[in-house]
């Protein structure tokens, strides 16, 4: 699952480091997430996963960290949380 | 390190909230392009698509009015001050098109009780775009005095 975030997370993230060097907890909004390529983040995720993102999940706290964004699949998935 | 205290001279009987926000107009255009309506679904209000060309108008048609309605939505959203786990929806925060190309801010939902809360009597919107970049301003007025006829 950690390996397929950070794939979406290179692929539409447009973050200016190198997706492999972030930690599980880093915060991706520092590290040069933006608001719009969140969006588009999220739309990724969903077509990785096949899932869509419910409205209480639509929130910045989803997406600020790998860790968090596994979290938040697996509660959409029913699958082991990522190790943080 | 403590910082200094915001300067304020008296109390004027309002306070003012201001917000704004930078959206590069190409990255609105590669969204539309790559994918479509899911993309325009999620940010943007039947309404919004219809003011900027229709949801069969061309990619690049759309993407500089609605850039510059995604950064107003930004720049309400830092006037709103949402917690992490309190966001509103994008589209419950609508740029409203008037006569002679003004604008307008709708809230509905959680932007309508996050404005409420924070007691912001009226937001008002300025937009424009240019060299490839979409801009918007929100200045949001808080009446310290409370709110008549509540």
């Amino acid at each position: 699952m950690e390996e397929q975030i950070r794939v979406v997370l290179a692929s539409f993230g447009r973050l200016p480091v190198d997706v492999s060097s972030l930690r599980t907890t880093d915060d991706l909004y520092r590290a040069g997430l933006t608001s719009h390529a969140s969006v588009n983040v999220m739309l990724g995720l969903e077509d990785a996963f096949d899932l869509e993102f419910p409205d209480e999940l639509l929130r910045k706290s989803t997406f600020e960290s790998i860790g968090s964004i596994a979290t938040a699949i697996s509660s959409l998935v029913g699958t082991a949380a990522v190790q943080v | 390190m403590t910082a200094g205290v915001p300067w304020q001279l008296a109390d004027a009987g309002f306070d003012l909230r201001v917000g704004t926000d930078l959206q590069p107009i190409a990255e609105v255009e590669e969204a539309i392009r790559t994918r479509g309506e899911r993309y325009l679904a999620r940010l943007f209000t039947a309404y919004e698509v219809q003011t900027c060309g229709g949801p069969g108008a061309a990619p690049e048609t759309l993407a500089a009015g609605l850039a510059a309605r995604f950064a107003a939505k930004e720049a309400t959203l830092k006037v709103l001050r949402p917690t992490p786990n309190m966001v509103p929806r994008w589209t419950e925060i609508e740029v409203v098109s008037g006569e002679g190309g003004w604008t307008e801010l709708a809230l509905i939902g959680q932007s309508a009780d996050m404005a409420r809360a924070a007691e912001l009597a009226f937001l008002r919107l300025s937009m424009s775009h240019g060299g490839g970049f979409a801009l918007a301003t929100v200045v949001a007025v808080r009446l310290t005095q409370g709110i008549s006829g509540r």
